[in-house]
């Protein structure tokens, strides 16, 4: 292939230099680093949250930290790892970098707004920050601000409130980019079903994030004017209903695990094929199930409320709907494995990731069949058994596709190639710490052990101690994961060819890392995303 | 920034911003239908201590004031440019006095003890506290957006006065104006909602 120079040799706007070719940078591919670099931050500071609240929980009584800091931690960790990593983690770095590559254009349809939506992602995360050490220090009151301790409290509920708002609005401006994108720019030969599927995922993803953002935006700024004002909206002193509040954040908050997860599946579905050499089964079935969940995702929100006191009839119908939503999950899961059925599988980093993310994932989405019949939820309610179940879904889902999504595209976005022994060293190891810090939780909540709570019992000591261990493996497996990937890009490179995957998508035809306008030559639009002919002809050397 | 030809893809972003706020606003709807339902009678007699005359006044002011942007629009694009600063000055003015009401509708509430947390409202009917209380929350937050609106047409008025908008180029005008009808909108739902409640 010729040899352009690539987008980390051309700015755009072209002229700026150094660190403002960065800073004010209109390059989607650059964004998409630049959110690389911010989101992995975050992810290690609420990954060592994560494990000093395990610790904590490792013996009875006080190990490590105060009850009152342990309050303020875990609402620091729900915090962080939900509106600084989890929502923005896949549709902003792998989101930004290749849904304009996969469309066959050379940008997002607006390339300032882009700025600064990371710009406000930055000033939510700077918020964070600055509501640690003030008025108060960091809130307790769980990720959720629950009224009406969220308003009683004398914590720093306002700014952390505050931050999540200005996230919110960055996944808003982002989501809003991408349906414009995928609406006005695809390159004009792509038709609607030949689309990839990540993209697919994201133009679903987006709609939930325009669709449910603003529910919380308002419900954040109505817990701000509380704190303010003292107007009772949800205060039963003065007419107010406590349970409005949860109404209207799980009409956020419910459709956001959606926002999590679906971009995940996206990357999963792009992975699959590939590693198969074969078309994904079921391409249409998967595009209409990602529009399904958007849908169906919307209306379930209720379920988490099961033991606030709601009237009979409303819980047998979002119970109803919880369990419409496993279909288009499990459309997926079949189609997945029915594409590795009686392919030629090449077992590779991501793959294997990928693998895992199934596996983790199908639990996850099962135990939550418990959580959405309304019988079993009420013995298991904020329980472990809850805690065991979100982190399966959002960890072993979205935390795993993201994973597998970095060992994917990484070669393409950077030109270099990582270690594979130590790649499947540290997935091994993810995965064998992840099963023995959350199955045991499982089990603890099935025995009755609620959640946030600082100590416990002298049965349940035996299976915290297990989830402590599991802890400290899982946290290694991921540093040593993180270092692998960092160690490729310093030492002695191994240069990536364009497509050292065998991937048929488009991002796999032009070189890596990609040229600043993308494509050197119009791009040559399949009749099907997924067609492998060529690729079997030519096998990658690599 | 390269050219961005593609003035339906900037309308299709306008319009799904304006949806998001559509959004913002319907929660506190969500909030007003069900408190409303809870305390019908309250509501009731709360919305007749709001002064309707003020009320319509504003709404006139609104309809008007949106009318005008929308025939800037169409000014522009017959290339008068006059005529287009004179009616956006039109539509800044009456936004200008539609807050001036606003502000002594509210100060004259705060004269007869009626804001959020005040004694006559807590010692008062509940249903009472939450009508004012959601008045404030949402009256005040469309007030917030009628000064977002205003800081809109008056950058599209230095753009248009500068020869930035033209009759070429008019997107931001455009999605002023847009903006400009979404808080009219909003206006049109809240003003029945508080002040013709039966």
């Amino acid at each position: 292939m010729v040899t352009t120079p690539s987008f980390y040799e051309t700015p755009s706007p072209p002229g700026t230099v150094g660190i403002k070719s960065w800073l004010l940078t209109h390059d989607h591919k650059r964004l998409g680093l630049m959110y690389l670099w911010a989101i992995l931050f975050w992810f290690v500071i609420g990954l060592t949250i994560g494990l000093l609240l395990r610790i904590e929980l490792m013996t009875m009584g006080r190990t490590i930290m105060s009850a009152a800091v342990y309050n303020s931690a875990f609402t620091l960790h729900g915090v962080i790892m939900i509106f600084l990593f989890v929502i923005p983690v896949i549709p902003a770095i792998f989101g930004n970098f290749f849904l304009p590559i996969q469309l066959g254009t050379d940008d997002v349809f607006f390339p300032r707004l882009n700025l600064l939506s990371w710009y406000l992602y930055m000033f939510g995360g700077v918020l964070a920050i600055v509501s640690l050490f003030t008025a108060g220090g960091f809130p307790d009151t769980g990720w959720t601000f629950y009224v009406p301790f969220s308003i009683g409290t004398k914590h720093n509920v306002p700014l952390t409130v505050f931050a999540a708002f200005i996230l919110g609005m960055s996944s808003m401006l982002t989501g809003l980019n991408f349906i414009t994108t995928i609406h006005r720019k695809r390159s004009p030969a792509m038709g609607w079903l030949q689309i990839p599927l990540f993209t697919w995922s994201l133009y679903a993803t987006a709609w939930v994030q325009l669709l449910a953002t603003p529910v919380i935006s308002i419900t954040l700024l109505l817990v701000i004017m509380e704190r303010l004002f003292n107007i009772g909206l949800f205060d039963p002193d003065k007419g107010g209903d406590p349970i409005l509040y949860q109404h209207l954040f799980w009409m956020y908050s419910h459709p956001a695990v959606y926002v999590m997860i679906l971009p995940g599946m996206g990357v999963i579905s792009e992975i699959i094929p590939t590693f198969s050499r074969k078309a994904i089964f079921g391409y249409r079935a998967i595009v209409f199930s990602s529009m399904a969940i958007a849908v169906a995702g919307s209306l379930v929100w209720a379920h988490h409320m099961f033991v606030s006191g709601m009237s009979d009839t409303a819980v047998f119908v979002f119970s109803l709907l919880t369990f419409l939503v496993a279909i288009p999950s499990a459309i997926k899961v079949f189609s997945w494995v029915a594409t590795l059925y009686k392919a030629s599988i090449e077992m590779t980093p991501p793959l294997l990731y990928a693998l895992i993310f199934i596996y983790l994932f199908s639990v996850g989405g099962l135990t939550g069949l418990v959580l959405g019949s309304a019988g079993t939820n009420i013995h298991v309610h904020d329980t472990h058994f809850v805690v065991a179940h979100f982190h399966f879904t959002m960890f072993g889902g979205t935390g795993f596709a993201f994973f597998a999504a970095l060992h994917y595209w990484w070669p393409k976005m950077f030109g270099v190639m990582y270690n594979f022994r130590r790649a499947y060293i540290a997935a091994t190891l993810t995965t064998v710490g992840f099963m023995f810090h959350y199955v045991p939780m499982f089990i603890l909540g099935l025995k009755g052990m609620p959640r946030r709570s600082y100590d416990y019992l002298p049965q349940f000591a035996r299976g915290n101690q297990l989830a402590t261990v599991g802890g400290v493996l899982l946290f290694s497996g991921i540093i040593l994961m993180l270092i692998n990937l960092m160690l490729s890009l310093r030492n002695k490179r191994t240069a990536a060819s364009a497509n050292p995957w065998g991937g048929c998508t488009l991002e796999w035809t032009i070189p890596s890392p990609p040229p600043l306008h993308n494509f050197i030559t119009e791009p040559k639009i399949k009749e099907y995303p997924y067609d492998f002919s060529d690729i079997l002809a030519n096998p990658p050397k690599n | 920034m390269a050219r961005q030809p593609d003035q339906t893809g900037i309308r299709i972003g306008m319009w799904l911003f304006l949806y998001t706020e559509i959004i913002l606003f319907g929660g506190l709807f969500v909030l007003y239908a069900v408190y409303f339902y809870d305390y019908s009678s309250d509501f009731a007699k709360g919305g007749k201590e709001l002064n309707r005359i003020i009320g319509s006044l504003n709404t006139i002011i609104l309809l008007v004031s949106s009318c005008t942007v929308a025939a800037s629009i169409t000014a522009i694009r017959q290339e008068a440019k006059k005529l287009c600063l004179l009616l956006l000055a039109t539509s800044f003015l009456c936004g200008i006095v539609f807050l001036i009401n606003k502000y002594f509708e509210w100060g004259h509430k705060f004269a007869h003890g009626i804001y959020p947390n005040s004694p006559t409202l807590t010692s008062g009917p509940h249903g009472q506290n939450i009508f004012f209380g959601l008045y404030y929350v949402i009256t005040g937050l469309h007030g917030l957006h009628v000064i977002i609106g205003l800081t809109l047409l008056t950058l599209s008025f230095v753009r248009v006065y500068q020869d930035k908008i033209t009759a070429q180029r008019f997107s931001l005008l455009e999605n002023s104006g847009l903006y400009w009808h979404l808080v009219d909108l909003i206006w049109i739902f809240v003003f029945p909602l508080f002040y013709l409640i039966l």
